[in-house]
């Protein structure tokens, strides 16, 4: 059976390197039936990699403990979840599932542009075919799944296995990998579009409608794996915060921060015929950050707390990566005449500049994160001192810069293209502005002293002003001239643009987002040792220990405390931290206790017992004001997606009339 | 072309503030990594940077005692002694024999006052079969006396 797996990830390995050559030569020397050759073996390697996958999960449910990967990440005790996600709880496991995403992204864009593009399709099919066979031979050789544990040659039989890391044992944690390879895989995509547009010369940005929806719905993914794994941080790992800028988590970040400059400044080109370069070298970031950040997970180069085990797989990605940005700047540079932008910049005060500085901000961010990121491996380079920064310098870039895109979410959208008169701004912010300094005014007045938790809140009610006026007004000039009532109105505001309004209601998300960062400013927590009986206070709660228990069951034993809390002397319920050690992989884990509510959390950590002689429970208790707008922040950025996603109901004609110096001919109609 | 020198001095200021940001970030948050051999040689410097220091767990060492865990920090037969007094939980995988690093400040007294802790089991999320077998063990009385 595992053979079956491991000829299945080889033939598609073929595959992938004949679907490159078969699409290509086909295409330069006008042969149809060698192009469409090479499209079908990309069905063909979905198909063998549909198998192989298959494979491993079968192998992993029914516990052949042969397998190498099977004996290291499941175990009998564990339930059918898990073991299932055990299929990418470890590196040649999740390595496959990046392939096997890849190739059903890849069947799915060349069938649905089979009849379409016959120039640039050859093309994309050779690069994603190229990315694939990279990955391919990543699991066909140095990281293949169906490894086989020698049984018999110096190893006994595998009982059971090791079972997958419990930490990984977590609902959010069965999917948030999936969602962020959905994520990462997906700019593939995008970026395979934009490569084979350069290679074809072509003038227009088809490439850009055709990737739209590709790039909403990528980013869509990623932000939903990045939230999930913060949600998971924050209810698992016990340590109470939910991002805390560890190299792997800015991994994941660094694409989701060029992916959010890019999905604003296709814009800029769809409309105006700006920034074609631009596009080119964010999307191509963000295709290489994607990769980067695979390989900076699986290569041990920097030290982290969620690496996978190092390996040496690493120098493969450093060849591919040099190799993929040199052809990318080479492509870019060669055809820079085919990039012209065909617009000029009018004015500071215009949507054009509010969407540069969205970028330019954007950028910042993404370079801050990075270079902390890899500041070891610089300096260690440089100064022979292996040197690394820590969160407080992530905040201190990032929070300016943050406070500032919050600004501009509300600003860009309404200000004018081209340009905006003083009068008009004055106009279109004198309620927001007013909104926003009340806040602050009422937060001063209210005891509040820190600079930028009153800042960030004044602006979250600036956007969230400018946000619903612009709700407002469409609504209400529909609702006069159809008779509907104002939410009806809205609802059909919305359909008329979805990608406009469904854009508003991300914005109105990412607010949510920072209300909850903003919370951060007031945590408080503590610790304390304790018997049964004992009471402490944290923040409004009076907490006392009820009683300590534990007990044993097939797959962990635990402890636990049962804490009564109290407010003003009323009892308000009662939470049950925990702690765990599982017996496959004889590692512990804590199981917090959560008071989820929206002004703020009550977090209790069972964090051990001392052994000092006296056995006390050492309990850890945190207050998080406002972190569940982070959690309901998600939410709505996933409604905003998918209003995006829907077709609009007024079909929309971006003409550009308004290009200074070249007429447009064709303009291009978008869906 | 007026429009595009305003639009150049905007971003300079901005690049500017943002580099100076993150150039006094970085002096301020920086940390060396320090054997704990390397530590031993080096004791007054030592004092004046934040440090991290990798090393194994001492098997038994850990002492929890009110908000403070003392533990012995072993790399190739020098040891260190590690005070951990930091607001956040240690790490679960903090336990004897683990790979842990430790961030923080090295005192007069020549005991580490760290603030941060990470850790590590030997081989993180992939576990060798057959490596490093150790009996299961639970929480009983026996995990309560040690």
């Amino acid at each position: 059976m595992e053979n079956i797996g491991a000829i299945a990830i080889l033939l598609a390995f073929c595959f992938a390197i004949y679907a490159v050559l078969a699409s290509v030569t086909g295409k330069v020397k006008r042969k149809p039936k060698l192009v469409v050759s090479g499209e079908r073996a990309v069905y063909a390697i979905w198909f063998l990699l549909t198998t192989a996958s298959a494979m491993l999960v079968y192998a992993l449910i029914i516990g052949d403990f042969r397998l190498s990967y099977v004996a290291s990440h499941s175990n009998r005790a564990m339930p059918i979840l898990y073991k299932f996600s055990a299929w990418w709880g470890g590196m040649e496991g999740s390595l496959l599932l990046w392939a096997w995403i890849l190739s059903s992204y890849s069947a799915l864009v060349v069938f649905t542009n089979r009849r379409k593009f016959q120039d640039m399709m050859p093309y994309v099919i050779g690069i994603l075919m190229t990315v694939q066979a990279f990955f391919l031979f990543l699991i066909a050789f140095p990281e293949n799944p169906f490894q086989v544990l020698a049984v018999g040659k110096g190893v006994t039989e595998v009982p059971d296995g090791q079972g997958l890391n419990p930490l990984l044992q977590y609902w959010t944690m069965a999917i948030h990998p999936p969602m962020l390879y959905l994520g990462y895989v997906g700019f593939t995509i995008p970026f395979a579009f934009a490569i084979a547009s350069l290679i074809t010369r072509q003038a227009g940005d088809a490439w850009i409608h055709t990737t739209r929806r590709w790039t909403i719905i990528t980013w869509g993914f990623q932000s939903t794996g990045i939230l999930l794994g913060a949600g998971w941080a924050y209810a698992v790992l016990g340590w109470g915060g939910y991002w805390g800028w560890d190299p792997v988590e800015n991994a994941s970040l660094l694409p989701w921060i060029t992916a959010t400059a890019f999905l604003h400044s296709v814009m800029m080109q769809e409309k105006k015929g700006m920034m074609k370069v631009w596009n080119m070298v964010l999307i191509s970031s963000t295709f290489f950050l994607c990769i980067f950040g695979t390989f900076l997970t699986r290569s041990g180069i920097v030290g982290s707390v969620h690496a996978f085990a190092q390996s040496p797989i690493g120098k493969y990605f450093v060849i591919f990566l040099a190799c993929g940005i040199a052809a990318v700047i080479y492509l870019i540079l060669d055809r820079l005449d085919y990039l012209k932008s065909e617009a000029q910049l009018e004015s500071v005060i215009s949507r054009e500049s509010s969407f540069l500085f969205n970028n330019l901000i954007l950028l910042a961010s993404c370079f801050a994160v990075l270079w902390g990121t890899i500041f070891p491996v610089i300096s260690e380079a440089v100064t022979g001192e292996k040197i690394s920064v820590d969160a407080p310098f992530y905040n201190r870039v990032n929070v300016p810069i943050g406070l500032f895109l919050m600004l501009l979410t509300g600003v860009g959208p309404l200000i004018a293209w081209r340009r905006s008169s003083i009068e008009s701004l004055k106009k279109a912010f004198l309620i927001p502005s007013v909104v926003g300094l009340a806040v602050m005014a009422g937060l001063v007045i209210g005891g509040v002293r820190h600079f930028y938790a009153t800042v960030s809140l004044g602006l979250c009610a600036f956007v969230t002003a400018t946000i619903l006026i612009e709700f407002y007004k469409g609504s209400r000039a529909i609702s006069k001239r159809t008779q509907q009532n104002l939410l009806m109105a809205a609802v059909e505001l919305t359909h008329r643009n979805t990608r406009r309004y469904g854009g508003y209601i991300v914005h109105l998300a990412m607010v949510m987002l920072f209300i909850g960062f903003t919370g951060a400013a007031f945590n408080k927590d503590g610790t304390h040792d304790v018997r049964v009986g004992d009471k402490f206070t944290i923040g409004r709660y009076d907490l006392k220990i009820r009683d300590l228990l534990d007990g044993d069951n097939e797959n962990y034993s635990w402890r636990k405390a049962l804490v009564d809390i109290e407010v003003n002397g009323k009892h308000i319920g009662t939470l049950e931290p925990e702690q765990r050690m599982y017996k496959a992989s004889r590692q512990p884990t804590s199981e917090v206790a959560i008071r989820r509510r929206l002004n703020e959390d009550l977090y209790l950590n069972f964090a051990g017992v001392t052994n000092d002689g006296k056995n006390l429970a050492i309990i850890q208790s945190y207050v998080f004001p406002l972190v569940t707008w982070i959690w309901v922040g998600f939410y709505v950025l996933i409604f905003g997606t998918l209003v995006c996603l829907v077709p609009p109901k007024v079909k929309m004609q971006y003409l550009r009339t308004e290009t200074v110096g070249v007429v447009e001919k064709h303009a291009p109609v978008t869906q | 072309m007026n429009t595009y020198v305003k639009f150049g001095g905007l971003m300079t200021i901005i690049v500017g503030t943002l580099a100076w940001l993150g150039f006094s970030g970085v002096n301020e948050t920086k940390t060396y990594y320090k054997t704990v051999a390397e530590l031993d040689g080096m004791k007054d410097e030592a004092r004046a940077k934040r440090l991290r220091v990798a090393g194994d767990v001492a098997p038994g060492s850990i002492v929890r005692k009110g908000k403070e865990v003392e533990f012995l920090l072993t790399q190739e037969s020098k040891t260190l002694k590690v005070i951990y007094t930091g607001s956040d939980p240690l790490p679960d995988t903090f336990r004897d024999s683990a790979q842990a690093v430790a961030d923080g400040r090295l005192g007069e007294d020549g005991v580490f006052k760290a603030s941060r802790i990470q850790a590590k089991c030997a081989s993180k999320y992939e576990a060798k079969p057959g490596g490093g077998q150790k009996p299961a063990n639970s929480y009983g009385a026996a995990d309560r006396q040690s």
